[in-house]
């Protein structure tokens, strides 16, 4: 069974490539590159697969997931620039498939201590686009 | 695996019948969806694309060639169009939206190579609302 747990961030961000021209960095990631930054609301949606407990009847503690997910994502990303703020953007683009791996790997390590199995993370940043990681990233 | 989605919306008409059933069987099967003038949805198109993470960009797909693709391959052909006269893909079928995802699958496929000539990313899967209560999901088996 899965069970999934949604919070929404602001924030902003810019991708581009340090080693490209403004043209050539437009060209790979469109608007997405303009030199100063612009943001998102992004939403994410994180799903844990498991069976309900026994007793409980729970598959894990959505108080808990609530939790971790505000320690974990929401306090260091809300309000924040991506690329000046939130390690490891200071030198990897912060495009929504890397942010939807970083927030996988800040969230493993307690859902795995926790005995729970994490599922999907998804991420968007508009109606438009959504990324979804699937299993520990590479 | 990493899975990257986008989202359009297009418009079009269609009466659900079957050639292969009487006017009676068709208004059964079908109910109102068989009115002989048809009807028309706005349709809310999601392709979903798998690949690996490019560690030097952080991309798993270049959304400007699959817009391109999708523009040019599906909403084209499908905007404002009449879904039983006027696309060749669904010509002799019933335009059910089953149909029509599958039929999506196939115009992507027709022209993805060319798209995405590195091999990647992958068509995954197209999900099609007829409407925010009826959603079919379409998987690409290659």
């Amino acid at each position: 069974m899965l069970i999934t747990r949604k919070v929404e961030f602001s924030a902003s961000h810019t991708c581009r490539l340090p080693g490209l021209s403004d043209a050539e960095n437009e060209a790979l990631y469109g608007p997405e590159a303009h030199p100063r930054g612009h943001g998102h609301n992004f939403s994410v949606e994180v799903t844990l697969e498991g069976e309900p407990d026994r007793v409980t009847g729970m598959v894990y503690d959505l108080k808990r997931l609530k939790q971790i997910l505000h320690e974990r994502v929401v306090e260091p990303f809300d309000h924040r620039f991506l690329n000046l703020d939130v390690p490891p953007f200071d030198h990897v683009v912060p495009t929504l498939e890397n942010i939807a791996v970083e927030i996988w790997r800040r969230l493993q390590p307690d859902l795995a201590a926790a005995g729970v199995r994490l599922y999907r993370v998804r991420v968007s940043d508009s109606d438009q686009t959504c990324v979804e990681v699937l299993g520990e990233p590479q | 695996m990493i899975r990257l989605t986008r989202c359009y919306r297009f418009s079009a008409a269609h009466r659900l019948h079957s050639g292969s059933l009487n006017e009676e069987e068709n208004a059964a099967v079908y109910g109102k969806c068989n009115h002989p003038h048809g009807h028309g949805h706005d349709y809310f198109l999601e392709v979903s694309v798998t690949g690996p993470l490019d560690p030097a960009t952080g991309l798993v797909a270049r959304v400007e060639a699959l817009d391109r693709l999708v523009e040019t391959q599906v909403l084209n052909r499908l905007r404002h169009r009449d879904l039983n006269t006027e696309v060749p893909e669904l010509e002799g079928l019933p335009p059910t939206t089953e149909l029509l995802a599958a039929a999506v699958i196939r115009m992507l496929r027709e022209r993805w190579q060319e798209a995405f000539p590195a091999g990647h990313p992958r068509l995954d899967s197209v999900r099609l609302h007829e409407t925010r209560k009826n959603i079919f999901e379409a998987f690409c088996s290659i």
